[in-house]
């Protein structure tokens, strides 16, 4: 068993940051990560990080885009904290020796992004993640912190109480993909999860093969909510054949988006009158479908974006990155032809119910990052808002994770007697795990109500991971985890994409169903316990069922069109009856999806829910 | 030593994704609209005519992979070997495309790092056809078959394709690799300032993503393990360039990589800079800072 006083599960952006924060307050702080911290998914963000550094500009600006690009469904404090924090970790990453673009008098340059009034995005070159990813763990690397590498955390080592909200996390169970051991990690301060989104639940997607959901899946078996998992970005610039992304940064700088007929359509065809292409994501990538369904598409498949205009030198200076990528995933040449582009699953806005600090409803649990809904994007993030959100957010969970007092939290966590509960979701199957097996090793599994020592409670997780990964090695025949995950993407990417209607939802979750009984069937076929994928990626198709499914409940059930989710049944946003947010509990195996409001009310003022334009 | 023959089955395609359905506006008949959908109808029958022929000239195309398998705790894979796989051809299939399908489809043990697909991670480079390269990288299309993929050469074999790269990471760690400068600007939210010059002096050494292609290629790091290698020294040069840093950790970071196994061992026969999947000119960076070196130490003659 190893012991630290917080344990950091992932290492990308929010991972390091709060590990950072955790050292910085005091603690003892390891991270527990499944890849080496280089070659998480925050290295491949491009675009830049929104603070409001500038005369001209302040956090009170930023906070307003981003409430209205949630349309309506951030909570105040977590926006307003993002917004407020975000110049002076900005500013941090700077001193740490992040290689931003410059100005010529040597400051950090700005440009501007989708959705907001000032050009507050910080940029290096079109390859800010990268850059972010490599400084903060230069952090890491300079303070010393231990980091467990290639460490896949299988468990939460939490309490059984029947409420989650009496529950403590101890600690996590993880398997060490080198050498097949699974250990016990035992955290006397706090976990923090900061595992990034769950993109492979979708097949065409600019998520790494790594991104499965696995700490959300974790902390919803444990008893934590998953909140607004129904509203996924569809980025509107992925290039075609790979899902790889083209930075919002193109058209930040001017890059145009036509049609087949050469026709500039966000305005031609009356989209976003006055924004055009730096209409938010949502908004482009509803326009490039409905051109490509209206026959208006190259190929009857996508849309060109076209930079050449700007000229070489501008677009070697500032996007030299999307050459690179448009000629080696697509074979096109940015300077002289126009780069084909259509919408692909780029972001959960959904995720791990926490309050500003970054606490989740079972103690000692946090989460921060794409994993974590703290809820800043609402129904829709704005581009450059996942990189602050990360070093925000991290900080701050890692900060409270080792004992430094925050101040309390506005934000509420955790089901409660006084919430909305749907009663009637019409669904066409069952979702959860009831009858099928208890749920993934959870040591909430008994029921008994039994309040376990610290160490019992870890051991029996360990027990319970290494009888589970017994099962999946000793079955001799069976499915191939790969073709129940490819079952889950095509099903997902047909019928809980761009546009959404009951009937397709409800096909998407009957095929969820079918994924959830054939992986019952799912055998191992590599015998070794050395570095051994196979075992890893079934792991990762368990969580990725559990996800999938709360996105395609969530929206079924929110029959209104908001931020990146519309409704075929209902196209208007209606804030009378749906100005609130989705939370499903899992329930030891058997969902619940409950409400509560979304709050509007900030520091100083309450945002007033406008019709949104761009 | 064994080798599998294995061959796609026939009826293995994976199914389209069907393409969304979206609401289509009615419009009055004739519009241009409509004019454009018939356009449409016809074009359509010319192109999927075309793409059939393509199919056809692809069809029963397959690329024949040799990869490298051991494993030391499985009976057969414990004396090292080359497994051949025929995976059908697609166009724009990547060496990592050609991977996972493999394993995908034919055998699951197989076993290789991969993540993003977008050549940023830094996790797939392997040995291709004699060539450090990164799978995601790398068109099948230029390549001459069999494509012989192995893993990296001069790194311990964890299983397949997997190498240990705990050597890597200590030299990367070895030359302090962070930012040093305490000293900061006094005043709120105010940044060092660098110059657009120097940020574009170090733009193509901040492009490293540690995969390991140029240590790998380097004969001096192959015949001494402690040498620091090219990207451990061109990280090293990242900060040794950055103005931000002051004089004094400067000349710090040149005595790191001046030691006996520092910069002098390199023998400038540029196979790092040749393998680079993200083009950093590696060589030059060693050579300017032997030079760097040279003069920090007439300087204290």
């Amino acid at each position: 068993m190893y012991e630290h006083d917080v344990i950091v599960v992932g290492a990308g952006g929010a991972g390091l940051r709060a590990a950072i924060a955790a050292h910085e307050a005091g603690a003892d702080v390891a991270m527990v990560t499944k890849l080496h911290p280089v070659r998480s998914h925050t290295g491949a963000a491009e675009g830049g990080i929104n603070a409001a550094l500038r005369e001209g500009d302040d956090w009170e600006l930023h906070a307003y885009d981003t409430m209205k690009g949630s349309d309506y469904l951030g909570d105040a404090p977590a926006i307003e904290t993002l917004a407020k924090d975000a110049p002076e970790d900005t500013i941090t990453l700077e001193h740490w020796g992040m290689p931003f673009s410059r100005e010529d008098d040597g400051t950090v340059s700005q440009r501007p992004f989708g959705g907001l009034s000032f050009p507050r995005t910080t940029y290096a070159g079109a390859e800010t993640g990268h850059h972010l990813l490599h400084v903060l763990y230069e952090q890491v690397v300079k303070r010393g912190i231990q980091v467990y590498d290639e460490w896949f955390v299988m468990n939460l080592a939490v309490t059984d109480e029947p409420d989650p909200n009496d529950r403590t996390c101890h600690g996590v169970v993880a398997y060490d993909v080198q050498s097949g051991k699974i250990e016990g990690f035992k955290a006397t301060n706090g976990v923090i999860i900061a595992t990034g989104g769950p993109g492979q639940a979708f097949d065409h997607t600019t998520n790494a093969v790594s991104c499965t959901g696995d700490g959300q899946a974790m902390a919803y078996r444990a008893g934590v909510p998953l909140e607004d998992m129904e509203f996924v970005q569809f980025h509107p610039t992925t290039l075609p054949s790979t899902g790889v992304l083209i930075s919002e940064g193109v058209r930040g700088e001017g890059g145009i988006l036509y049609n087949e007929d050469g026709e500039r359509f966000m305005f031609e065809h009356g989209y976003a009158n006055n924004d055009g292409e730096l209409a938010s994501r949502d908004v482009v990538s509803r326009a490039e479908l409905t051109e490509v369904n209206e026959g208006r598409g190259v190929e009857d498949e996508y849309v060109h974006l076209d930079m050449r205009h700007l000229g070489a030198e501008r677009i070697l200076d500032r996007l030299e990155n999307i050459l690179h990528l448009a000629e080696d995933f697509e074979g096109v040449d940015g300077l002289v032809e126009p780069m084909p582009v259509k919408p692909g699953q780029h972001y959960e806005m959904g995720g791990i119910e926490t309050d500003e600090n970054g606490e989740t409803c079972i103690d000692g649990l946090y989460a921060a990052g794409e994993c974590a809904c703290v809820s800043v994007h609402g129904a829709n993030r704005l581009g450059g808002n996942a990189l602050p959100e990360l070093v925000v957010f991290g900080k701050r969970a890692g900060y409270h994770a080792a004992g430094a007092d925050l101040g309390e939290a506005a934000i509420e966590t955790g089901y409660s007697e006084d919430v909305e509960d749907e009663t009637n979701p019409d669904l066409p199957v069952t979702p959860g795990e009831a009858g099928l097996e208890p749920a993934g090793g959870a040591v909430a599994a008994d029921g008994s109500g039994q309040v376990l020592d610290e160490a019992d409670v870890l051991e029996r997780a360990v027990e319970a991971e290494r009888a589970r990964t017994e099962r999946l090695m000793e079955r001799e025949d069976g499915v191939k985890h790969a073709d129940v995950r490819a079952k889950l993407q095509r099903a997902m990417t047909r019928d809980v994409n761009v546009f959404r209607e009951a009937e397709g939802l409800k096909r998407a979750l009957r095929e969820i169903r079918e994924c959830r009984e054939l992986y019952q069937e799912v055998a191992v076929q590599d015998p070794s316990r050395t570095f051994n994928t196979d075992l890893q990626m079934t792991y990762e198709t368990r969580n990725l069922i559990d996800i999938a499914e709360t996105i395609a409940l969530g929206a079924l059930v929110r029959n209104e069109f908001r931020g990146a989710h519309w409704r075929l049944e209902n196209q208007v946003r209606d804030d009378e009856n749906w100005l609130k947010h989705t939370l499903i509990s899992w329930n030891g195996g058997k969902p619940s999806i409950w409400y509560r409001p979304v709050i509007l009310e900030g520091e100083a003022k309450t945002y007033e829910p406008k019709v949104r334009s761009y | 030593m064994s080798t599998q023959e294995q061959k796609p089955e026939p009826d293995t395609e994976p199914e389209e994704p069907e393409s969304q359905e979206a609401p289509v506006e009615q419009r009055a008949p004739a519009s241009p609209q409509q004019r454009r959908m018939q356009r449409k109808a016809s074009n359509l029958a010319e192109r999927e005519r075309q793409a059939a022929e393509d199919e056809a000239k692809l069809e029963g195309d397959t690329v024949h992979l040799k990869v490298f398998r051991f494993d030391p705790e499985v009976a057969n894979k414990q004396e090292p070997r080359f497994d051949d796989f025929h995976v059908p051809l697609e166009r724009g299939m990547t060496v990592l495309d050609a991977l996972i399908y493999a394993r995908d489809e034919y055998d699951s043990s197989l076993t290789f790092r991969h993540s993003c697909r977008q050549a940023i991670c830094g996790s797939d480079a392997f040995f291709v056809n004699g060539s450090q390269r990164l799978g995601c990288k790398t068109q099948l299309s230029e390549l001459d078959q069999p494509v012989r993929v192995e893993p990296l050469p001069h790194q311990e074999v964890v299983k397949d394709l997997v190498v240990d790269m705990e050597h890597f990471y200590d030299q990367m760690h070895s030359v302090e690799p962070y930012m040093q400068q305490e000293d900061l600007p006094e005043g709120d939210l105010a940044e060092m300032r660098q110059s657009r010059e120097n940020r574009e002096k170090i733009k193509m050494s901040t492009r490293c993503i540690w995969c390991g292609a140029c240590m790998s290629s380097c004969n001096i790091a192959a015949g001494d393990n402690q040498y620091l290698g090219p990207a451990a020294i061109n990280k090293a040069y990242r900060f040794a360039m950055d103005e931000r840093e002051d004089e004094e950790i400067k000349e710090h970071r040149l005595r790191i990589i001046e030691q006996e196994h520092g910069v002098w061992r390199c023998q400038t026969q540029f196979s790092c800079t040749e393998v680079c999947p993200k083009d950093i000119p590696l060589t030059e960076h060693i050579q300017e800072l032997k030079r760097e070196a040279v003069k920090k130490n007439l300087k204290f003659w």
